[in-house]
């Protein structure tokens, strides 16, 4: 191919300083096919782009390589220069002589030789480019939340009250997630419930939002813009549309000792249940493992007390298919369990004795314990014997920057709630004495710091810095035995009540989710988000977006502005009647495939479908390897997987990857 | 993880370890080995004592030189390789850590095993598989036990004591929690007696600082023997030579500090074993306790 242009960058001093690129452009310009090869400053500046313009339109180009800097940076600048000008954007390459060249060595000579080396590379590979067009996918404008807490609230109102229809899944009975059990939020000690439930509300009512409690994921098929969801509805036992949520059922319900969810086993519940009086939908659920009918086949008392006949004991599971174009992953977080578990030796605080004492609890028990909708009303009361403690011990980083027991990061929020819980008790028991033993305290953020200072100076909580190498047990107190670093002491507390306030992990079967999605997901379970800074609730699946808890440890704010960010994400991409995508994706050569199918099987994304080949009569002739344009994410496995070379990538071919490989030889 | 002999003996009717005594139980702890052996005895287990075996540097050599430190533990690892014993009983949590520190740091480093072999003049890998008085019985397995037992231990409420040692460094050893273990309690419970719920299982004795530091030692085994009584024990176990001193042999003198009157005895893990299939108290040893042994 004749008429190649190449565009070199100093990028100011960064490739300049190494690369003589004067000596580079001269060399390319000797290359066949290039017929300008020129350096600037700045490429990717305004002026630097009208260069490549006015050469593209003035020497009729029919490729560009722009060397320059990485193409995860400027790719997309450039191309859409060279589409201004009428050239087909597939047919532009980058040469990475930044981050390849001048940014890993030192030796001019040898960097500029080695940048040459990598212009001619890309300079074979645009010559054997081919012009390609961007896919265009038809949009259901309809999306998918998953998991129902603030976060999927927040994402689900914000994309209802931007006119799209919203399918809301949540596994619990009622949607608020974690959030609907907080007694007071900081740093302003605002009730929890009394921000939230107007927001439960409006999501339950909303006309363009679908409420799917008490459901979980089962399947997801298709892609972006596509998608085809299998939602689980288990059984509930009661039939929604005839119940008034009148509550008969629940108050005479003789199971009443069953250890609360909700409160995290600080309360109880009965067997038919609403999790807490505000849930939405306010519709009770039958627990099978307890319900006395369902277990044993006596009692019935529910149903007989139900006016409405909404009652059915022989209800099932069952399953619903929904279409959407998006999807938003708020599945949230739970606590470290930091109970000893049998199996996994090292981890675990067996030496603070969770579970072996009666109070010793999380930082979620101790919201429930503070709560006026909790068990003791709001009345702090410790679990064993039911007494106002009269001194707490609270403990940080149960879990978190623990690389012996347990998580390497910080769940950041640990800090602030410990504040919280420290003023909350002490507004409480004014003659009680709370203890904090931290490491660090982190409170970063608008009118954290202060808050944290508040509860030192004026609710005269008592910190230590320092970790608790042991809680026992003498005479009805726990001995809380730690250390003070700065005053260089150890410190014994007797304490009433000890709260662990525990690394936040993602939420049980988050993983399995993300396979479900084809997300990543880091090492702990956290979903990965496409890029931590630009790209922050987008992930590597196309029209899957996070928000909240589930992609990393944040709090309310955070975890509401990003569910307004997916949100927004969501809105704009369903804005539109079609998406358009990438090209350079796999392709298969139907004639030349041997249906082995080892690209269905090793295909990370599900993208390649079994398909019949048939005449024009529509005689079957074989099947073939197919590629479904929007879910490939152009990967390759299947091209190097393929033992009969018929898969290959659009801009990506065997070809080019060879050529380039040849001007090295 | 097995070594390759070890599965070779699981196969054999009898089971057959290496013994690794240690300086304890030849000397001040020679009760323990009379325990030991009797019990196992019974068991039809074999214990071969290893050949000319030397000091594991105890606490001694890893404060004064560290190349010492490895090489005094390597050559009684690479003993028991020459002679074949893939798995080797370490009754005394020290020693057992201290070979087991060695065996880990040869299996990371190859240049390490080539030096180590050359100074103990007997080629080492690190492969032997080091067992302590716990892991011993797991792996002879309580089904074996009880098979033999005629009785139950149904009178003892049995304080189960761990001390520092035979749990840590929880990364190093892979056998229970660390902080709060449970592999011994679960042992005396099948043998029928009841084991306390208790607060010192892996609190210091003060350990080797008997000769050194005999006051610091006093207030520590009077907290464990203190917090055992409070908790409704009327006997502890251990599975340690230096705890079975500390809370036995100095137990009069705790009680002459004190004031204190604890009569508790202090039975070694195999003792209760023993008494569990009705072996002799002399056989045992227990005649040999400080503390009367009811």
């Amino acid at each position: 191919m004749a008429g190649i242009g190449v565009f070199i960058c100093w990028c100011g001093e960064n490739i300049a300083r190494t690369v003589d690129v004067k000596k580079v452009a001269e060399e390319i310009g000797k290359l066949p096919g290039v017929t300008v090869a020129m350096e600037y400053k700045y490429m990717c500046s305004d002026p630097g782009q009208t260069l490549i313009r006015n050469h593209i339109r003035d020497d009729k180009l029919e490729g560009v390589v722009v060397a320059s800097c990485s193409p995860h940076m400027h790719l997309r600048t450039f191309r859409a220069a060279a589409a201004r000008e009428g050239l087909n954007p597939y047919k532009v390459e980058m040469a990475n002589i930044r981050e390849h060249c001048s940014w890993v060595h030192q030796d001019k000579e040898r960097a500029t030789a080695k940048a040459i080396e990598l212009i001619a590379m890309s300079v074979a590979k645009v010559s054997k480019d081919k012009p390609l067009d961007a896919i265009k996918i038809p949009v259901t404008r309809r999306a998918m939340v998953i998991g129902g807490g603030v976060a999927g609230i927040q994402a689900a109102l914000d994309m209802a009250d931007g006119g799209i229809e919203v399918i809301l899944v949540e596994r619990e009975p009622s949607i608020g997630g974690k959030m609907a059990g907080l007694s007071e939020t900081f740093p302003t000690l605002d009730c929890s419930q009394c921000i939230l439930t107007p927001r439960m509300v409006d999501a339950g009512q909303h006309p363009k939002i679908k409420l799917y409690t008490w459901s979980e994921v089962e399947e997801v098929n298709g892609f972006v813009g596509n998608f085809e969801v299998k939602i689980r509805k288990k059984a509930r036992y009661v039939d929604t549309t005839k119940c008034t949520g009148c509550g008969n059922c629940w108050n005479s319900c003789p199971q009443k000792k069953i250890p609360s969810e909700f409160d995290y086993a600080t309360g109880n519940r009965t067997a038919i249940y609403i999790p807490f009086p505000q849930a939405v939908p306010a519709r009770p659920v039958i627990d099978a493992e307890h319900c006395l009918k369902l277990t044993k086949g006596r009692c019935g008392i529910c149903e007989k007390k139900c006016a409405a006949g909404a009652i059915h004991y022989d209800d099932q599971d069952e399953f619903v298919t929904e279409k959407v174009g998006a999807i938003v992953v708020s599945t949230g977080y739970q606590l470290y369990n930091f109970r000893a578990p049998e199996t996994e030796k090292t981890k675990g605080y067996g030496e603070y004795g969770y579970g072996r004492f009666k109070d010793v609890i999380d930082s979620l028990q101790f919201e429930r314990i503070v709560s006026a909708s909790g068990p003791t009303s709001g009345e702090i009361r410790r679990p064993s014997d039911g007494k106002e403690p009269k001194t707490v011990v609270f403990i940080s980083c149960v879990g978190s920057r623990d690389n012996n027991k347990g998580m390497a990061y910080c769940s950041k929020i640990c800090c602030m709630y410990n504040a919280k819980h420290t003023m909350l008790y002490k507004h409480k028991v004014h003659d009680g004495e709370a203890h904090v033993f931290y490491m660090d305290i982190r409170s970063g953020g608008k009118n954290y710091d202060e808050f944290v200072r508040r509860a030192i100076e004026q609710d005269g909580a008592l910190y230590h810095r320092g970790r608790v190498s042991k809680i026992t047990e003498e005479g009805g107190k726990l001995i809380v035995r730690g250390v003070d670093t700065l005053a260089g002491k150890p410190v014994t507390v007797e304490a009433d009540l000890v709260v662990l306030a525990a690394a936040m992990v993602p939420s049980k079967g988050a993983e399995q989710l993300a396979q479900k999605l084809s997300v990543g997901y880091d090492q702990y379970g956290f979903l990965s988000e496409s890029h931590p800074k630009l790209r922050p609730v987008e992930t590597n699946s196309a029209g899957v977006f996070v928000a909240g808890a589930c992609q990393a440890p944040k709090d309310i704010p955070e975890s509401v502005a990003q569910a307004s960010a997916a949100a927004g994400k969501v809105l704009g991409m369903l804005s539109k009647e079609e998406l358009t995508r990438e090209p350079e994706i796999a392709h298969i050569d139907e004639k030349n495939c041997a249906a082995c199918f080892a690209c269905y099987r090793t295909c990370p994304y599900n993208a390649i479908e079994k398909a019949e080949v048939r005449d024009r009569r529509g005689n079957f002739i074989k099947m073939t390897a197919r590629v479904n344009p929007g879910l490939c994410m152009g990967c390759g496995t299947c091209v190097a997987v393929c033992p009969s070379k018929s898969a290959d990538i659009e801009g990506f071919t065997d070809e080019q990857i060879y050529a380039q490989i040849e001007t090295l030889l | 993880m097995r070594g390759l002999f070890g599965e070779i003996y699981h196969k054999g009717n009898a089971m057959k370890f290496g013994y690794y005594p240690g300086c304890a139980l030849h000397g001040s702890s020679n009760d323990y080995e009379d325990s030991l052996r009797a019990v196992l005895k019974r068991l039809d287990v074999q214990m071969e004592e290893l050949d000319d075996w030397l000091c594991c540097g105890a606490t001694a050599a890893h404060a004064l030189n560290y190349q010492l430190s490895v090489a005094l533990p390597t050559r009684n690892l690479a003993i028991a390789e020459r002679d074949g014993y893939g798995e080797v009983l370490a009754p005394c949590p020290l020693c057992s850590m201290e070979l087991i520190k060695s065996k880990k740091k040869l299996s990371e480093s190859k240049e390490l095993r080539a030096k180590m072999s050359e100074i103990v003049e007997l080629s080492v890998t690190g492969s032997t598989e080091i067992l302590n008085l716990i892991q011993l019985f797991h792996e002879i397995g309580m089904e074996q036990i009880l098979a033999k037992a005629t009785g139950k231990l149904e009178s003892l409420r049995p304080a189960c004591y761990y001390g520092c040692l035979m749990t840590r460094p929880g990364k190093l050893l892979d056998f229970d929690d660390a902080e709060q273990p449970s592999s011994m309690d679960k042992m005396v419970e099948a043998l029928g007696a009841v084991p306390v719920e208790w607060n010192c299982k892996t609190e210091c004795c003060g350990a080797g600082t008997t000769m050194s530091d005999p006051d610091t030692v006093l207030e520590l085994a009077r907290r464990i023997l203190q917090n055992a009584v409070d908790h409704g024990a009327n006997c502890i176990v251990v599975a340690c030579p230096m705890c079975h001193v500390n809370l036995d042999m100095k137990q009069s003198a705790v009680n002459e500090r004190y004031g204190t009157d604890f009569a508790v005895p202090i039975y070694y893990l195999s003792d209760l074993i023993g008494l569990s299939m009705d072996i002799g108290r002399k056989e045992l040893a227990l005649d040999r306790h400080f503390v009367k042994v009811p």
